[in-house]
């Protein structure tokens, strides 16, 4: 299959400036600025199959939205090759912007003062959508998206369910078969989160539309992405599947314990001495956790010596989240 | 081409979504033309004619004068501005189209709707109101029409490289302002140019600015004699084209050195 995106050691510098201090520095900044050069991306690689979903997780300002502008052609690259849907995304932009789809969760592409209809009109014909594939097509998205009772509002007075839900079927107006997703579902409730989620599946499914996420929400990541590029400093850290991040970084499993009679630490450490566990104790509640390799056979003992000795009140285990583990990543790094 | 037309139609629908702005707007500029009105008909006192022009013709020059500003001009400038500043001009970028052309068909967009709504209206009544006095000879329409077009044109230009600068400038409030004073001025809309010292008139011969205001008032007032007017017109034309040298060119850097603000 062909790769839907192709980055080869892609680079992105800014100018960052500098003001000096005080009066006279203000003065001397009039003439001459300081400056360095900031590598926002740094010689990344990678490669999105047509139909992939892929979530780019990283921190804030570690380069992910300066990713996706450039393979979007809004930015032109400091150096390096980038290829999407076949073409140089700045050179060809206006060509080129015409198979994608993008959805900025932190900007409106909808014009604010007048109804949502109107604009997605004006964007049938920016992106030449033939009336019969319009109907057929948008009328799904209308419907599945919940979009009926909102089309005659003007913009501005839409929540932000609302607007994101709307934003979402603008982006997909010409059915392009690359979607880019930046933050789509930032300060959305869980309900419209779910359909969101619903939705992307669904045309995965149906169009084979390659998806590039980016977002915090981790849950969303494993929801829809069985692929995450991971990005720290401007660099790729982590490029594979979610499932092999999980066992490679997860930190085996944990045994939460509530006990009917009070506990100290030093008396758990004491039942399990012989075997290798790290005892925690919940600040708020009366939880401790034991934290242990994730092997089943040491976790049945550990719980044959705790039952034994201890009245139990509830036991639960429980495997280390994704969101734990990038948490580790980003804390710590990589290595 | 489609695009571009429904582009001027939701500037219609935009244009109607704020009454409010079109009816101050209405209020402002008939208060403009009695201010001027009664300014210039002061400064006449008894007097017929002054540099070649009588009280009739000056008041019909002002009032053709705001009733042209409003359909040339527009805020292009300052929405590009905020675009850029807020970082939305990303949004414009992903969009199959030309920004620049974009920018351009929402400013006639907007003329139009004023040139309709507002200065034909406003005409009809300023002509009740202040003695003015129009053309019958459909050849001074035609040269009006035309000359009109083109002063949107030249308008816009400056506009738009009014805009870019904020690609560079980051924050260009007062560019924006001082042009708008400068092409009030210069553009022959506060005073005709004929008005100025000979040294300024020399000098605004080779600015784009007379372009603007002062050539369609003049056409339009019979000032000019039809020679005078086809050459009017085509030097109107000539600083079109070459306004689109500087506006490409910085277009163009712009785009290679583009940082979206706001993340």
């Amino acid at each position: 299959m062909k790769d839907a995106i192709t980055v080869r050691n892609l680079k992105k510098e800014f100018k960052a400036y500098s003001s000096r201090s005080g009066l006279k520095g203000a003065f001397r900044d009039l003439l001459t600025r300081n400056y360095k050069i900031v590598p926002a991306v740094n010689d990344i690689s990678f490669n999105v199959k047509q139909g992939e979903m892929v979530g780019y997780i990283g921190e804030n300002g570690a380069g992910k939205s300066t990713t996706i502008k450039m393979l979007t052609g809004i930015l032109t690259p400091t150096s390096g090759e980038v290829t999407v849907n076949g073409m140089n995304p700045h050179r060809d932009r206006e060509k080129f912007v015409s198979t994608i789809g993008v959805v900025f969760g932190q900007r409106s592409q909808l014009w604010w003062d007048i109804a949502v209809q109107e604009s997605f009109r004006l964007l049938k014909k920016v992106y030449k959508v033939s009336d019969e594939q319009f109907e057929s097509h948008m009328a799904h998205v209308i419907k599945t998206l919940g979009l009926e009772p909102l089309l005659d509002k003007p913009v501005r007075k839409l929540s932000l369910g609302q607007r994101m839900r709307c934003e979402l079927a603008a982006a997909l107006i010409h059915n392009p078969p690359l979607l880019f997703l930046d933050e789509p579902t930032i300060g959305l409730d869980v309900l419209v989160k779910l359909k969101i989620r619903e939705f992307l599946k669904e045309i995965n499914e149906k169009y084979n539309t390659t998806i590039l996420l980016t977002t915090h929400d981790l849950t969303e990541i494993e929801a829809l992405c069985e692929r995450v590029v991971m990005l720290d400093d401007g660099k790729i850290i982590y490029d594979g599947a979610l499932k092999s991040l999980k066992e490679k970084w997860g930190e085996g499993k944990e045994i939460e314990f509530q006990f009917l009679e009070e506990v100290e630490i030093t008396d758990l450490n004491s039942i399990t001495a012989s075997s290798e566990v790290k005892w925690e104790k919940n600040d708020k509640e009366p939880i401790y956790t034991a934290i242990v390799e994730d092997n089943d056979e040491l976790i049945s003992l550990l719980i044959a010596k705790v039952v034994a000795d201890l009245k139990v009140k509830d036991i639960n285990i429980k495997e280390t989240s994704t969101e734990e583990i990038i948490r580790n990543i980003y804390d710590r790094g990589i290595s | 081409m489609d695009k571009y037309l429904e582009m001027i139609r939701i500037r219609f629908l935009m244009m109607l979504a704020y009454r409010t702005n079109y009816y101050t707007g209405i209020l402002i500029y008939s208060i403009n033309i009695g201010a001027y009105y009664f300014l210039w008909s002061a400064i006449y006192g008894e007097k017929d004619a002054i540099e070649g022009m009588s009280v009739i013709h000056m008041s019909t020059y002002v009032a053709i004068a705001w009733m042209a500003r409003a359909f040339y001009f527009n805020n292009i400038d300052r929405e590009m501005a905020a675009e850029i500043k807020e970082g939305k001009v990303a949004v414009e970028l992903i969009r199959p189209y030309n920004y620049l052309g974009m920018k351009t068909m929402q400013g006639l967009g907007e003329g139009i709707f004023r040139l309709f709504f507002f200065s034909v209206p406003g005409m009809v009544i300023v002509s009740f109101i202040f003695p003015l006095q129009f053309s019958a000879d459909a050849a001074t329409w035609l040269l009006f029409v035309l000359s009109i077009v083109l002063s949107f044109f030249i308008n816009i230009q400056i506009n738009l490289l009014t805009g870019i600068t904020t690609f560079f400038l980051f924050n260009n409030t007062g560019l924006i302002r001082a042009k708008r004073v400068v092409i009030d001025l210069f553009s022959g809309l506060l005073i005709p140019i004929s008005f100025f010292p000979t040294w300024a008139q020399d000098v605004l011969k080779f600015l784009p600015f007379q372009g603007i205001s002062y050539v369609p008032s003049m056409i339009f007032t019979n000032s000019f004699s039809n020679n005078e007017a086809v050459q009017a017109i085509i030097l109107q034309g000539i600083w079109v084209l070459i306004l689109i040298i500087p506006i490409q060119i910085l277009w163009i850097i712009a785009k290679k050195q583009l940082i979206i603000q706001g993340g």
